[in-house]
């Protein structure tokens, strides 16, 4: 069952209708396509005009939208031969985060990515793409191992954090999230980063620092949650809208303050109602990247590599 | 990242950093203790040896030669460039109360005679965040120890990333501690209370040496966002210097009174 958010509410009673109509036209054989022509195009007129208007709040909505395809979706429709590595050799395997190798029009590719669950059981198993140390620890060995072998690294993003627990901080999140961080800098293969869903944080840039950043349409990125953000201004979560509006978090945010290199346009309604159509761009996206990127030798790539991120910041100096 | 506290604690938070009057009562052991013997003793509990907070000054005296610093990149100031609720008028009051721009002081001074870059975080000002101006400052300190070929001590007091620069301040964390990668020279990192989420979660972490004040906070997330989400009692110690030494996440725990000479002989050795 497809789960439909309070704005998507008029495409769903459209779609509803529409599937309607072609039932009945089946079942009795006639034909019904002047009636259902027109709801087509009303249908499709309603997605562009829903879509191009969302608030920044609604954005965190589509990104945390359970049928939002996740890191294995994407994998499994863009790439081949994925065979996934476990552990991170020091305390667990955390399944927050998976991490492994794959071929894209033959070329083979070292991929990492948070994870998180469909069914309640797989959420729990996930702990809701939210990653603890070892799940770093994971990502970092495996980025590593590929870069050994020259394989460049392809990172999707899609966490509401770094889990906040005992475990995670006795442990070393912090630890964890600065060593990632610094290391992936110098890995010396070409690192494709696209935030496919919620870009939460700490938790997000552990694996986030590539040559090129890019955004889903209606993805997110921010350094707090809308809702902790809305706590700490407002002392109420309700505000949590306001704060989405006030942190700037969306992709054409990110692109105007150059955080990001691009957007990666969604199907009509967003990812998770054409996960074939989203795969698709993705892969297009992947691909031409890839083949700028592969021209430039290893020392080039992290020199400008710590560049681009050293240039990020907004200051006066007098 | 629970890096920003609720205004209720920061009440108490306020109240911590010295007032004014003759005498003043110690948040750890509550004992009532004249204020000229505290500051003689470096703002130390002379009865428990509770770390006071103190400024970026206080720690600048402590730790260099005659406390001289030949400050760098005093011109850099914060921009309200996300219109962010609050933001300006918290960089004024931060500004008064401290005499600060931002929350960090960075430049050259000499350690017993050894020539080091230095960075001083002021945990004054908005908590001591990480906003652009943290991240350039620590960037160009990491730059300066390099070209000049000198240590690099960096003393954390922060929150974490600061908010309202939104995404910006998240990639500060990316900009300081890919920089980290270009500095051959040694590199020791001093958390002081508290040390905590996009400051911990970057340069804080990545010293060659990290050295932590007794009973400092240190950690990712705050123990209240921590308790919150997992609805249990903390351990006691919780996330303190001596848990983190405990977990082999620190080197180890130094007093305020032998910071200097723990870090002049750690020098020697690396240097």
């Amino acid at each position: 069952m497809a789960t439909y958010l309070d704005f998507e509410k008029p495409i769903e009673e459209l779609e509803k209708k529409i599937e309607e109509l072609k039932n009945l036209s089946e079942t009795e054989g006639i034909s019904l396509e002047d009636e259902i022509k027109p709801l087509e195009k009303k249908l499709n007129d309603l997605r562009k005009k829903i879509f191009s208007s969302l608030t920044p709040w609604q954005k965190v909505q589509l990104a945390r939208h359970p049928d939002r395809p996740y890191t294995l979706d994407y994998i499994n429709l863009i790439f081949n031969d994925w065979v996934e590595l476990h552990g991170d050799r020091l305390f667990a395997d955390d399944s927050a985060i998976v991490s492994g190798f794959a071929t894209l029009e033959g070329i083979p590719f070292t991929i990492v990515g948070h994870q998180k669950g469909r069914t309640v059981e797989e959420k729990i198993k996930r702990n809701f793409g939210m990653p603890h140390p070892e799940g770093y620890r994971k990502a970092l060995r495996v980025m590593k191992t590929g870069a050994k072998f020259g394989r460049p690294i392809i990172a999707f993003i899609d966490t509401p954090g770094a889990f906040p627990g005992i475990g995670a901080e006795e442990r070393g999140q912090a630890m964890a999230i600065a060593v990632n961080i610094k290391e992936m800098a110098v890995l010396p293969v070409p690192i494709i980063v696209i935030v496919t869903g919620e870009g939460g944080s700490g938790g997000a840039l552990a694996i986030g620092v590539g040559d090129r950043v890019y955004m889903q349409e209606n993805a997110m990125y921010s350094v707090i949650s809308p809702e902790g953000c809305a706590s700490i201004l407002w002392r109420d979560q309700k505000y949590k809208d306001k704060a989405a509006e006030s942190l700037k978090i969306t992709a054409k945010d990110l692109l105007k303050m150059g955080v990001i290199d691009g957007i990666i346009p969604e199907p009509p309604g967003g990812a998770h109602r054409d996960p074939e159509g989203a795969a698709k761009i993705l892969k297009k996206t992947i691909l031409n990247t890839y083949r700028e990127l592969s021209k430039i030798k290893g020392d080039e790539l992290i020199i400008k590599r710590i560049e681009k991120f050293g240039e990020m910041g907004f200051f006066k100096e007098v | 990242m629970g890096l920003f506290r609720r205004r209720k604690v920061k009440k108490t938070e306020e109240k911590k950093s010295i007032p004014d009057g003759a005498w003043m009562k110690c948040d750890n052991c509550g004992e009532i203790l004249y204020r000229k013997e505290v500051q003689n003793n470096l703002y130390v509990c002379t009865k428990c040896g509770f770390h006071f907070r103190v400024s970026s000054k206080v720690y600048r005296a402590l730790l260099l030669d005659d406390g001289k610093l030949i400050e760098q990149d005093s011109g850099l100031e914060p921009v309200d460039f996300l219109k962010f609720k609050d933001y300006a008028a918290k960089i004024k009051k931060s500004t008064q109360k401290t005499g600060l721009k931002d929350a960090i002081v960075c430049g050259e001074g000499k350690i017993n005679g050894i020539e080091v870059e230095a960075c001083f975080m002021d945990f004054g000002f908005i908590g001591g965040s990480m906003g652009s101006v943290v991240g350039e400052k620590v960037k160009r300190a990491i730059y300066r120890a390099r070209d000049k070929n000198i240590p690099l001590i960096i003393v954390s007091s922060s929150g974490g990333a600061r908010m309202q620069e939104g995404i910006i301040s998240l990639m500060q964390m990316a900009k300081t501690s890919a920089a980290l990668n270009l500095l051959k020279t040694p590199y020791i990192s001093i958390l002081t209370n508290p040390t905590t989420a996009g400051v911990m979660a970057s340069y804080a972490s990545l010293g060659d040496v990290i050295i932590a004040e007794p009973g400092a906070l240190l950690g990712f997330a705050g123990p209240r966002v921590i308790q919150q989400t997992i609805k249990q009692e903390l351990p006691p110690g919780f996330q303190r210097s001596e848990f983190m030494l405990e977990h082999g996440m620190i080197d180890m725990i130094v007093t305020r009174h032998e910071m200097k000479e723990v870090v002049t002989t750690l020098l020697k050795h690396l240097s």
